[in-house]
């Protein structure tokens, strides 16, 4: 969108095209979304299974042909060490030299480092711990038991893949989003793009922080469309836990709070599907689709436990599924809150004309951080920037 | 300009319109957001105590009810007590059943939910082995609470009052004191 404006670019990029999805993900996982949905523009997913979920190495694939087909003038191997401002623009440090430019795009995304809550350090040290930057596969954690705290999305794979390696895993679960995998025929991310939902403006949102902090929903992408809820995880065997409060004496403390969790989740789940209902309804679409359904209520546990005993050996590992956090330590602009986020408005980042942020949560879009929201919210950036330059070239 | 004042037809008599502008001033002033509640207790005799709430901290001051608050608290004659007062264990489900029902009127009104009744029933169920000591597996605590609502709205659906149940729960202080971990620091001064 730069080049068709003739506004002269470079992207950077630390390591090699695709590089989060190369080196940053476990062995099997897949997209979430459709490969129906993998759209750039101009560019598509054009494989045999637009209903399928593409796996890692197909996702840096495509991203690699689409930086190829687009002839991004993209410099790998290129860090990033400082960003600061210089006078009418700024000026990018990396280890091959400076650059000096009127306009920054932060593409850095929200994903940079894991983010481990401080109760951490009350483990004892006979249980390992990894966070989902560091697994790749049940074979890396000790035989025995396993902690996973956090019921997001990877939260829950990474519950049911180390299920499936035959051990003990118990789930800590705190706010989540669940989701079915189909519904009414359809993908259920179908229906949030096709409905709207994921077109909703970042500034039509009641509680933006809140939406921007929401854990990924509870989905994976199989052959089978399977639905991965905690209904699900349970059925199979994944002792359900309340949020990890404490650690005290090496014991982990949950919350008492789940069956509240699990009706706030449920009712969300349902709200949503009224609205894809009403859609469906409102459009006189309802021919195409299954009939509405509702699913089972998440069942609660006849005795979950409000502790566990992390010295007892009966859990050797604990994988914090507890979410992610940008970096912005090369960023020598004052623009960073006091929670490390970024102080933007849409993308606009506050008090620092010409630098900009895309791929951040609800950017502008609830769509923002999916690929096929990419697009849009980069239509945006683009026509906000190229004002700004014709302003300040005046 | 003199300041026009609309009186706001409150459907369940929460100020919700104040609420949100006190949470919208406290984003900007997070260290008036720290509030500290307070409560003196003094020994009367035997189990039965008198507590007093009054003063409290808050918005970056001291601050007090409009009148002191005097609580007796006791055990009941089946614990060889004088039966005074409620137990400590009651005002704890009287702090939760509170909690849970003002926020469930607070919530309604953010809703426009005009709520006719709400009634809560609790129950929380101990083995006082814990509390005796005579089996140290048993804890002294609730081993479960349960909480009953009974709400009557003019225009809410059964789905629109359990989500009201489930945001006060998110939204309380008493639930999550009870629920979750709490350091509590005693000290002989």
């Amino acid at each position: 969108m730069l080049a068709e404006r003739s506004i002269d670019h470079v992207v950077l990029e630390r390591g090699e095209v695709a590089n989060s999805w190369r080196r940053e993900r476990w062995d099997s996982l897949h997209l979430l979304t459709p490969n129906a949905q993998a759209r750039l523009p101009g560019y598509r997913y054009d494989g045999a299974d637009p209903d399928g979920y593409m796996a890692m190495t197909e996702v840096v694939a495509f991203i690699a042909r689409y930086a190829a087909t687009t002839s991004a003038p993209v410099r790998t191997q290129t860090a990033v060490t400082s960003v600061t401002a210089d006078g009418s623009g700024y000026r990018v440090a990396t280890e091959s030299g400076e650059i000096a430019c009127r306009s920054v795009v932060i593409a850095s995304g929200a994903c940079n480092a894991a983010h481990v809550p401080a109760l951490r350090a009350a483990v004892p040290e006979s249980v390992a711990c990894l966070s989902t930057l560091d697994y790749r596969n049940p074979a890396q954690l000790p035989d025995g038991g396993v902690l996973v705290v956090g019921a997001s999305a990877t939260g829950a794979q990474l519950a049911d893949e180390l299920r499936r390696s035959g051990r003990r895993v118990v789930l800590a679960v705190g706010e989540h989003v669940r989701l079915p995998r189909m519904y009414r025929g359809r993908d259920v991310l179908w229906w949030m793009e096709a409905s709207g939902v994921w077109n909703q403006r970042y500034d039509e949102i009641d509680d933006l922080t809140r939406a921007r902090r929401l854990p990924s929903p509870q989905l994976v992408g199989t052959p089978e469309h399977a639905t991965l809820d905690l209904n699900t995880l349970s059925a199979a065997g994944v002792e359900l836990v309340g949020r990890l409060s404490a650690i005290r004496d090496g014991r982990a403390l949950f919350s008492g709070g789940l069956r509240n969790l699990f009706a706030l989740a449920d009712l969300k789940m349902d709200r949503l599907l009224d609205t894809f209902d009403e859609w469906a309804r409102a459009g006189a679409r309802d021919g195409e689709f299954g009939s509405p359904v509702r699913f089972e209520s998440t069942r609660v546990p006849e005795r979950s436990p409000l502790e566990l005993d992390l010295s007892s050996g009966e859990i050797r590992s604990i994988v914090w599924a507890t979410g992610f956090r940008p970096e912005y330590g090369w960023l020598r602009v004052p623009v960073v809150d006091h929670k490390g986020h970024l102080r933007h408005d849409g993308g606009v980042v506050e008090n620092a004309p010409g630098l900009y942020a895309i791929g951040l949560p609800v950017l502008r879009r609830r769509k923002s951080t999916f690929i096929v929201g990419a697009e849009d919210d980069a239509r945006d950036i683009v026509s906000h920037l190229a004002g700004y330059l014709d302003e300040t070239a005046r | 300009m003199a300041e026009k004042k609309v009186e706001k037809k409150l459907k369940n008599g929460v100020n919700v319109d104040a609420l949100l502008a006190a949470r919208e001033a406290l984003k900007k002033a997070p260290q008036a957001a720290k509030f500290t509640w307070r409560a003196s207790c003094k020994w009367q005799k035997g189990t039965h105590s008198r507590s007093k709430v009054k003063g409290f901290h808050g918005l970056g001051e001291e601050q007090k009810h409009k009148t002191e608050f005097s609580f007796d608290v006791d055990h009941p004659e089946i614990f060889a007590s004088e039966d005074i007062g409620a137990t400590p264990v009651e005002i704890v489900l009287v702090g939760l059943a509170s909690c849970l029902t003002a926020g469930v009127a607070a919530v309604a009104e953010n809703r426009g939910i005009k709520l006719r009744s709400v009634e809560a029933q609790l129950e929380g169920a101990m083995d006082i082995q814990g509390i005796l000591g005579i089996d140290s597996d048993v804890r002294n605590g609730f081993d479960d609470v349960t909480v009953t609502f009974k709400i009557d709205a003019e225009n809410a659906s059964k789905k629109d009052i359990e989500a009201l149940v489930a945001q006060s729960q998110k939204r309380s202080a008493v639930y999550d004191i009870i629920t979750n971990p709490t350091n509590v620091t005693v000290k002989v001064a």
